[in-house]
């Protein structure tokens, strides 16, 4: 140490002994540092959960002129309407935002996730290495498309072109044209976690299948895609929370402009998102009952992909198998 | 098992059969990716001109531009990459260097992946509380505003709304608030890219840097971060392309205004292309679906350009670490 150069900074101590006691207090301070930073992704998901529940609770807590609650917790659960601004009293039913959110989600998922893990299969047992990379590459596209450019895509083509020929039930939004484009934004999600799922099964257990006299669909079907089991179930889970918490599309394709309890896929339904946009969008006035629902809904929708989150983290830690 | 063993013949139909399923699936993905960048093409083309990228919004389409909201995606994305990249680094740099395998590292560890799932309009409900109105700080009365002068060399409140220094506190929803909240919204992804990163570096350079006798910070600073660096920056790049496409925070903490000047400073209104985008699309009328085509085509041409940039440095920087 000897030959440190002539420009060596003031700050640095000049005797040995010295030396090492600065190291040990930078050292010491950039730990701090790095801490508290990552203490900050913690103070995030607190505040979320403290305003949410500030907000949520003035909502609940709101009283009109006679003094009685406006909206009690019991009606919000029980009430099947949801109507701010049409009825008189306004009506605040989570019921059909929530039917809305699950309907748009179901038909995603029923077109995404049988679709996404067929792909997925192929991807790692089937395809060729140039034919998998460029299969990667264009996924990745696909993953990367933004979700408003989806919405668009169902309101420009879907619904003229794929439903309304099919039946004319279907008017310019639909739930059905919203969840389409739903299931192509979650398609990419579920075929890349999926395949690195099933590529992490090892080779071996294949060729222990296949020695034993399987075909090839047998040795997919009944070893490696139970072997993955545990990361494919997360996959789908982790789709099907993005498709519950998806905005553009459902504000665009999915009508939005009255919520209704329905399984008729032809039908114009609110989602809870959707909802939350209009409010913002809108005249609203910040101290009024309309606006200050949307933290109720927000609530509601923290609490629907907080539990998906934990059961997939419950799902990978409970079941996943490990091969060395 | 219990089931009579089928006949070879109708065994190897189904190995065939699953093999159609699944390159048919696949082809199906890649079908919808081609189909709509087909239609969006077909649709925007004819109204992509140097003039629509280069003026402002208007009441007719035909005379409409995205100007402000390129230029307001240019900064709000410039903010939050330099919050959110050196966040993501200092938080994965902890994760995975510092921190013991401790019950707290876990709770953070599951609290990042719980972030990544939290719908980003829920982001935009914490952004607008916290940063446009700062929890009610001066609710109901002038926000405090600062500028600095540079003739004096003295920051002066009130300060002047035109100058590039102008502050106020709270920030309100300008390019300023907007940045943050898209940083929190790729916060997790840019914190998992890097924590990957990082794990992918070999055991043994560390090893190696620790027998030489460095502290830890000297075995993060000068072994295992250069060593992750491009890995790193293609998760930085991939996390920038997410907040240029959302819209949904954004439109929470703001509304969608009809922009018509360039940002000046931090404090300024501001649109981006996907609010654009989603206000033209939702429009009935034929001639502002063309525009938002043609939008859609601008933005999709500057993700691309992200992309490839990603694979280039992934290839050109990546030296191959043995292990």
């Amino acid at each position: 140490m000897t030959s440190l150069p002539a420009t060596t900074p003031f700050i640095r101590p000049t005797t040995r002994r010295a030396r090492v006691r600065f190291r040990a207090i930078f050292e010491r301070l950039i730990e701090s540092t790095l801490f508290l930073l990552t203490l900050l992704s913690v103070l995030t998901t607190l505040s979320i959960i403290v305003i949410l529940t500030r907000e949520t609770w003035g909502f609940f807590t709101m009283r009109g002129a006679d003094g009685q609650l406006l909206v009690p917790l019991s009606d919000f659960l029980t009430d099947s309407l949801w109507s701010p601004l049409l009825s008189s009293p306004p009506r605040f039913g989570i019921a059909p935002l929530v039917g809305g959110t699950l309907l748009v989600t179901a038909i995603a998922a029923v077109f995404a996730l049988p679709l996404g893990l067929l792909t997925a299969v192929y991807l790692s047992e089937y395809a060729p290495n140039r034919v998998r990379s460029v299969l990667k590459s264009l996924l990745e596209i696909l993953a990367g498309i933004p979700t408003v450019v989806y919405g668009f895509f169902a309101l420009t083509f879907i619904t003229p072109n794929l439903l309304q020929p099919l039946s004319t039930s279907f008017g310019t939004h639909s739930a059905m044209s919203a969840g389409i484009a739903v299931g192509i934004m979650i398609l990419p999600i579920v075929s890349s976690l999926a395949e690195d799922a099933l590529r992490a099964v090892p080779q071996s257990l294949r060729e222990g299948s296949l020695a034993l006299g399987s075909t090839k669909a047998e040795t997919i079907l009944r070893v490696v895609i139970p072997a993955a089991l545990s990361g494919i179930v997360a996959s789908f889970l982790l789709a099907i929370t993005r498709a519950i918490g998806e905005t553009m599309i459902v504000a665009l394709a999915a009508g939005g402009g009255v919520a209704q309890l329905t399984i008729d896929p032809a039908a114009q339904v609110q989602t809870m998102t959707a909802y939350m946009v209009k409010v913002f969008l809108g005249e609203a006035p910040a101290s009024g009952i309309e606006y200050q629902s949307s933290y109720a809904v927000a609530f509601t929708l923290f609490v629907f992909t907080f539990a998906m989150t934990w059961i997939g983290v419950l799902v990978l830690r409970r079941y996943r198998e490990v091969y060395e | 098992m219990t089931r009579p063993a089928a006949s070879l013949e109708s065994r190897t139909r189904m190995s065939r059969a699953l093999l159609i399923a699944c390159t048919v699936a696949a082809a199906i993905a890649v079908s919808a990716l081609a189909v709509l960048l087909v239609t969006i093409a077909v649709d925007g083309i004819g109204s992509l001109s140097w003039r629509f990228i280069t003026s402002f919004a208007s009441r007719k389409a035909a005379n409409a531009g995205i100007l402000a909201p390129l230029t307001g995606s240019v900064w709000v994305c410039a903010i939050c990459a330099l919050v959110a990249i050196p966040m993501g680094i200092c938080t994965a740099l902890y994760l995975e260097e510092y921190a013991k395998k401790s019950r707290l590292q876990s709770i953070i560890q599951l609290n990042i992946s719980n972030l990544a799932g939290v719908p980003s309009i829920v982001y935009g409900l914490l952004a607008l509380a916290v940063f446009v109105r700062f929890l009610g700080f001066r609710s109901g009365e002038q926000p405090l505003t600062f500028s600095i002068d540079w003739s004096s060399m003295q920051i002066v409140s009130p300060g002047n709304p035109d100058s590039l220094w102008f502050i106020q506190v709270p920030f309100g929803p300008g390019v300023l608030s907007g940045g943050l909240t898209l940083a929190l919204v790729v916060l997790p992804i840019m914190i998992t890219a890097s924590q990957e990163a990082l794990r992918a570096v070999p055991k043994s350079l560390r090893q190696a840097a620790e027998a030489l006798g460095s502290t830890r910070w000297q075995v993060a600073w000068r072994v295992t971060l250069p060593a992750a660096l491009p890995t790193m920056m293609t998760g930085a790049i991939l996390s920038i392309s997410r907040a240029l496409g959302e819209a949904a925070p954004l439109l929470v903490i703001g509304g969608f205004l009809m922009v018509l000047q360039t940002p000046t400073n931090l404090m300024s209104d501001f649109t981006v292309l996907p609010m654009q985008i989603y206000n033209w699309g939702g429009r009935p009328q034929i001639e502002f679906h063309k525009i938002a085509a043609a939008a859609i085509i601008v933005q999709l041409v500057v993700l691309l350009t992200f992309n490839a940039l990603a694979i280039f440095v992934r290839q050109s920087f990546q030296k191959p670490l043995q292990s």
